[in-house]
């Protein structure tokens, strides 16, 4: 597959740090975590966790339940902010800023990085009004917004289906058209990153393959982050894969980072191999 | 006996009872309702009763129309100046009051809650009226507003705390600030439960007759200036209701019944709101 290569922040880091586990050249770095540890209040929930996210690719975190995989995705656009007690070392960086950093404008970050939940969570307002509320808190005109919710919307293949009925309430919806919704209203502030956080869980087959098809379609031009329990998914869906595991203290570690097609068939440690192997997990 | 049976039997009994339940709930309401019209229709039908105001005793005829006004302005005023301000704590201590300052505005609510309404009617005649040496309506919608104040408060904040914590990070993970995310997403989707809340708060300050006694104290003609004394349909319920004449006596039943519809009424109101914005 063709790299893009656009020089970028990660070439100009290389002097200061090792080059991240991905050993291709001239690839775009969009978020670099490094030796990451997560705390709530005491518990440690990652142990020095490490994963280098190229642009405009698919990243997939596996791993059994409660190993910091939702935790790790929450680190990339703060969202631990909101839980009152939580902590965070070691640096998340985004072109060369640390995410982690008390300075970070997370607002900034956060039109930067948009996040798909696991459960689709429309506001209780049109469709329209639904899409237009990135915008609109951006304080676009009228016109823009108008154009951008209808681009989101194509982008993600609801267009069609919802275009005579954008003024209805979105809670209308199906639970797969509500969830592609919601990534439209992520896309709709232009992000570069879009974190998803296991986004077809509560979904049937149809409307998983559906979200798992525009992911292809987005990653052409975003980056994608995806928390994944379905190893399917992860195997056929990503171009990278990472996989997590839970050390003595419970406490999440990277244990294999790579691309996907070596993590499903070659993996490299043996507890990656039974993992997905289904031996444990 | 075979298990069915057993099961069969269980749900009958439970059945029952449930319907037993629910008549010892309605039962009492339903006498009461009966009661009041029973006894108020005559004096709502008697010509003039919303057109006049009261004549002397003694004096056939005669009407509350000065106590329809006065409740109305009275507990419009007062809704005015606690809607906004019990709203506003409320959305504090939903999504700001997970600490110190939250909890004691709780406990403070709750014991504003637990007092006798009477008390309400002292805060009043205290703070306001023998500051201005004047009984008035103002006095009356500042003690009903701060009866109302918990309710309102409550009602809100158990209403955001309702909205799911999914629709706040939605916003925040689109890079809203806090403050847009709660007054443009959470509050409006606990809309239905906000305006319930306020219309019910309404609708018990409007029934209050204590803390009207030393406040707004009364007056037989309409008074529209919130600075003087006025009528109000609770007062004439417990003036005319002690008075021998039976004009009068009827008039109380009849303000009374009145009393009940309008309660009802925004008991109702709150109920088709919530319901049309819930589809
Ligand atoms: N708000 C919280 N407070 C305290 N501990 C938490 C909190 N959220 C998560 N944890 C703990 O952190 C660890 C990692 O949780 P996390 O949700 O990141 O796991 P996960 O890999 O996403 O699991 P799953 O696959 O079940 O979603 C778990 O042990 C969990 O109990
Ligand atoms: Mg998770």
């Amino acid at each position: 597959m063709a790299v893009n290569g656009r020089m970028t922040a990660w070439t100009t880091m290389q002097t200061e740090v090792a080059p991240p586990p991905v050993p291709e050249p001239n690839i775009e770095i969009k978020l670099d975590a490094r030796k990451v540890n997560f705390f709530y209040g005491d518990f440690q929930a990652l142990h020095d966790a490490s994963l280098s996210v190229q642009a405009r690719k698919i990243t997939a975190l596996i791993g059994p339940s409660g190993c910091g995989k939702t935790t790790f995705l929450r680190m990339f656009n703060r969202m631990y902010d909101l839980v009152p007690g939580t902590r965070a070392t070691g640096e998340v960086l985004i072109d060369g800023h640390n995410v982690l950093s008390p300075e970070t404008d997370v607002i900034n970050l956060r039109r930067q990085v948009g996040m798909l939940f696991q459960r689709a969570n429309p506001f209780p307002k049109s469709i329209f009004d639904n899409v237009a509320y990135g915008p609109h808190m951006l304080g676009w005109s009228k016109q823009r917004i108008n154009e951008v919710v209808e681009e989101s919307l194509k982008d993600t293949g609801l267009w069609n289906e919802v275009k005579d009925r954008l003024r209805r309430s979105a809670l209308n919806l199906s639970g797969g058209q509500q969830q592609r919704l919601c990534l439209a209203r992520a896309l709709a502030v232009k992000p570069e990153v879009v974190l998803m956080d296991e986004p077809a869980s509560a979904l049937d087959p149809i409307a998983t393959l559906r979200i798992e098809e525009l992911m292809q379609e987005l990653k052409e031009r975003y980056t994608i982050v995806i928390v994944t329990h379905n190893m399917q998914q992860a195997a056929r869906a990503s171009d990278f894969t990472a996989f997590m595991l839970m050390n003595q203290k419970r406490a999440g570690e990277v244990i294999e980072f790579g691309p996907t097609d070596d993590i499903f068939n070659r993996p490299k440690d043996s507890r990656t191999e039974d993992y997905i192997t289904g031996r444990f997990g | 006996m075979s298990l069915p049976f057993v099961r069969i039997l269980l749900d009958r009994v439970v059945g029952a009872l449930v319907v037993l339940c629910v008549m010892v709930a309605a039962i009492p309401v339903l006498v009461l309702f009966l009661f009041v019209i029973i006894k108020g229709l005559p004096g709502i039908l008697t010509p003039g009763f919303f057109t006049q105001s009261p004549h002397p005793q003694g004096v056939p005829g005669g009407g509350v129309l000065n106590a329809i006004i006065g409740t109305l302005e009275i507990v419009g005023i007062g809704s005015l100046l606690a809607v906004p301000v019990g709203v506003l704590i409320g959305i504090f201590l939903s999504e700001y009051g997970r600490n110190q300052v939250g909890d004691t505005v709780r406990f403070i609510s709750d014991v504003l809650t637990g007092l006798p309404s009477i008390a309400f009617g002292i805060f009043g005649y205290s703070v306001v009226v023998l500051t201005t040496h004047h009984f008035s309506a103002l006095s009356a919608s500042i003690a009903l507003a701060v009866l109302m104040l918990p309710v309102i408060l409550r009602a809100t904040e158990t209403a955001l705390l309702l909205v799911p914590n999914a629709l706040r990070e939605a916003g925040l993970a689109l890079g809203a600030p806090r403050w847009r995310v709660t007054l443009e997403i959470v509050v409006p989707a606990a809309l239905g439960g906000i305006v319930t809340g306020a219309l019910l708060a309404m609708a018990r300050a409007a029934g209050e007759t204590a803390p009207l006694l030393f406040t707004a104290f009364g007056n037989d003609i309409v008074q529209t200036n919130p600075l003087q004394p006025m009528g109000a349909l609770a007062l004439t319920v417990f003036r005319n209701a002690l008075v021998p004449y039976p004009n009068l006596q009827d008039q109380a039943w009849a303000a009374a019944l009145l009393l009940v519809i309008l309660v009802a009424a925004t008991n109702i109101l709150a109920r088709v709101y919530v319901r049309r914005i819930q589809r």
